[in-house]
């Protein structure tokens, strides 16, 4: 009976001053945040560079309040229709955004860049990359251990054993963490492009043509050729390197029939009636073709399914 | 008898392996071409100062430390520069480097004493010989190619009471050192009586482990004529050769963590850097050669080379009979340091001091299991450091929390990884670690 009438008294004691704790400390929270939290996709990735949802939902609220509009942020795992409900919650617009996918800037796949030194090490790339140049000899291409798949959340990248090369698929949200896991910055987020085609230089050495083409086929050997070919000018060389700005480039493929390396890949694009090239081309890349297209068809494959 | 001195915490003792131990040095001959890369020294690379087609003498200066922790590089042959482009260096990574066609006749650089005779008096004051030493481009040949005049440069208000000279080679299969005290014992204590001059220390204390005894006799009977210099036995026990460990060893001093062995007063240096300094302060000889030892189990005739900077590996190789059929790594520095080299191509540098050609069977790593847990690489980690946990935090990129745990004192020694029995790669997430907090602390500033 004691027992009861204590616990009974110090609980109402205890529930006075908590209420008047609470009130004290209450954090007026704008409604609205909630709303935003709940449109986006709680996958917490930080592709928007934000840590986490709620942190972004706020930063979204207190920019519409602060600023009157949205620039600069982006899910770009919910994409366009996200932002459009979050924009209609906080009574603004936005610009609709293309669509991003990470693509691997490497194709030196072991029969392209054949291996000559084995590595037993642990499987991390950023340790192998402290200690040396890779299997094939190329100091700038893939290591293939696999850091970007494990640092993956949506399960959108895997390693091709085959090629040894990672392999991105349509899940792909373009979240950033793949790109901020490789040590050698192979990984670039580019627009999906129409029909989700695109044109890309698969290749980021930037040692000499000679000494490029020594350790992979198909390396980009700085040669100029679709730059020159190129009318649209959406291609740079710098250090013996061409990139293609994907907002320039028109998806033309005139760099792609022009490159003597193959290193300038065409993504979803139809078939083509093949020329027939000229034999020094086949003599080069007779066998390192034929990877190729299998891995084409294999990307092709997957995209579709 | 008395219990030999040896450092304190931890340590191992793998198997010496020192094949060539009776081996004496020989001379190897010329490459037909030489790469002389241009970052052979800890800190900032050398600034070329020859372009292509230029002649060069052997000896003569080609490229300049210009920052404060560099050295100068040396022509180590008579010949055309042929290019200054990028070469391979043992990691597979391309960096810039010199590349000389060598010249049958050799021409040496003017005012070099090329002679044998030994130069005893120690003409040279203080400020000359530090000078001198940074002329010819003299770094530690232990094997982190600190330049030494920055060494022997003493930041003011600290002093220097000991010179430690490092004999120790305790990496097993290694060799050069302990050739080198045996040949050139006398060249060594004038290099040591010259450091202990540039640095004002009364005493010099040469560590040596108990498994030279001859190297040890040889020396003591030397010193005889020297005062200052003694020898010191050391029980053997891995890393001994390790600065801080060896302190430990012999003065029985502890370096803080973070610090110099300075803060302690003691100087340490390598034999082999000892004798540089004699080369360079009494005849005017730049570092331009350095003992390679070239050893393995597998291997037809361990030796030890006496090897100009630049010379391909395979020549090396080459000279020790050829490279046997079962290889399975070619490792750049000792078993327990050194690394893999992907290509023979690669030139001997200042900092090279062995090529250990090991057997497929040997070299290849067992797969890891879990961690169980046994503590031994607490144990054995000689600076007091807990492996398993560092090893975890650097895979899974807490480096926030490894530099806490004082990851960067970390002396990359091994032995966590030589003792665990699951095969943990430990030394290699520990290097990972460092790497990044070292990157880390450098985007404080």
């Amino acid at each position: 009976m004691y027992a009861l009438i204590t616990l009974g008294l110090l609980g109402t004691v205890a529930a006075v001053i908590l209420y008047f704790v609470a009130q004290k400390f209450k954090v007026i929270e704008d409604p609205k945040i909630d709303l935003v939290d709940e449109v986006l996709p709680k996958a917490n990735c930080g592709g928007c560079g934000f840590p986490g949802c709620r942190n972004f939902a706020e930063t979204l609220v207190k920019s519409a309040n602060e600023k009157q509009s949205l620039e600069g942020l982006n899910c770009p795992v919910g994409g366009n229709d996200v932002m459009k409900e979050v924009a209609s919650i906080l009574g603004l617009e936005v610009e609709e955004q293309d669509p991003l996918i990470a693509v691997i800037r490497c194709n030196g796949s072991k029969a392209h860049s054949p291996v000559k030194a084995n590595y037993d090490g642990p499987s991390t790339c950023a340790f192998a990359h402290n200690l040396f140049a890779g299997e094939g000899g190329c100091q700038f291409g893939c290591l293939g251990l696999g850091d970007c798949v494990a640092s993956c959340d949506f399960d959108a990248i895997h390693m091709n054993p085959e090629t040894g090369l990672p392999e991105v698929n349509d899940k792909c949200v373009a979240c950033n963490a793949c790109v901020k896991a490789c040590p050698r910055g192979i990984i670039e987020l580019r627009p999906k492009g129409k029909k989700d085609r695109r044109i890309f230089v698969s290749c980021i050495n930037q040692d000499k043509g000679g000494v490029a083409k020594k350790n992979c086929v198909v390396a980009c050997i700085g040669c100029s050729k679709c730059f020159k070919v190129c009318p649209y000018d959406a291609i740079t060389m710098n250090n013996n390197l061409a990139y293609i700005d994907p907002i320039k480039c028109k998806l033309c493929r005139k760099c792609v029939d022009v490159c003597p390396t193959d290193s300038i890949l065409e993504i979803n694009f139809p078939v083509r009636k093949k020329k027939p090239e000229s034999e020094e081309n086949v003599v080069e890349t007779k066998k390192s073709m034929a990877v190729m297209q299998d891995t084409k068809q294999d990307s092709n494959n997957e995209s579709q399914s | 008898m008395i219990a030999l001195k040896t450092f304190k915490k931890g340590g191992v003792h793998p198997e010496e392996n020192k094949l060539s131990a009776d081996a004496s040095i020989q001379k190897l001959s010329f490459p037909k071409q030489a790469i002389v890369p241009l970052g052979q020294n800890l800190g900032a690379p050398s600034k070329p100062l020859v372009k292509r087609g230029d002649e060069v003498k052997t000896g003569q200066l080609i490229a300049k430390g210009e920052s404060f922790i560099s050295a100068n590089l040396h022509a180590p042959f008579t010949g055309k520069v042929l290019k200054i482009d990028d070469a391979i260096d043992s990691s597979g990574y391309r960096r810039p480097a010199i590349f000389i066609d060598v010249q049958e006749d050799e021409q040496w650089e003017e005012g070099i004493d090329t002679s044998e005779t030994i130069v005893r008096e120690i003409k040279a004051d203080k400020q000359t010989i530090i000078d001198q030493i940074k002329n010819c481009g003299v770094v530690g040949l232990g094997g982190a190619t600190f330049p030494t005049h920055v060494k022997l440069t003493i930041p003011e208000g600290k002093k220097a009471d000991y010179l430690i000279i490092n004999g120790v080679e305790c990496e097993p299969y290694l060799t050069s050192d302990h050739r080198l005290m045996l040949e050139k014992g006398e060249e060594m204590l004038i290099g040591i009586k010259i450091l202990m001059k540039a640095l004002e220390v009364e005493k010099a204390i040469i560590g040596i482990e108990n498994n030279k005894p001859d190297a040890i006799n040889h020396l003591n009977e030397l010193t005889k004529q020297y005062v200052g210099i003694s020898i010191q036995p050391l029980k053997v026990k891995y890393p001994q050769g390790g600065e801080k460990q060896l302190i430990k060893a012999i003065v029985n001093r502890e370096v803080p963590s973070g610090k110099l062995p300075i803060e302690v007063g003691c100087v340490v240096s390598n034999v082999g850097t000892a004798v540089a300094v004699y080369d360079a302060v009494q005849k005017n000889k730049p570092l331009i050669e350095r003992v390679v030892t070239v050893t393995g189990k597998a291997v037809k005739k361990p030796s030890n080379f006496l090897v100009r900077v630049g010379t391909p590996i395979q020549l090396l190789i080459d000279a020790a009979e050829g490279l046997p059929e079962n290889t399975g790594k070619i490792i750049n520095g000792g078993p327990m340091m050194g690394k893999a080299i992907t290509s023979l191509d690669v030139p001997v540098v200042k900092g090279s001091s062995g090529i250990l050609l090991m057997k497929r069977d040997e070299s290849q790593r067992n797969s890891p299991q879990t961690c169980i847990r046994c503590s031994k690489c607490t144990m054995v980690c000689p600076m007091g450091l807990e492996p398993y946990l560092l090893a975890k935090l650097a895979k899974l990129s807490l480096y926030e929390r490894a530099e806490n745990e004082k990851i960067m004192d970390c002396i990359e020694c091994g032995s966590c990884q030589f003792t665990c029995p699951s095969y943990l790669p430990l030394l290699d997430f520990l290097r990972l670690g460092k790497n990044k907090v070292g990157q880390l602390i450098r985007s404080r500033k």
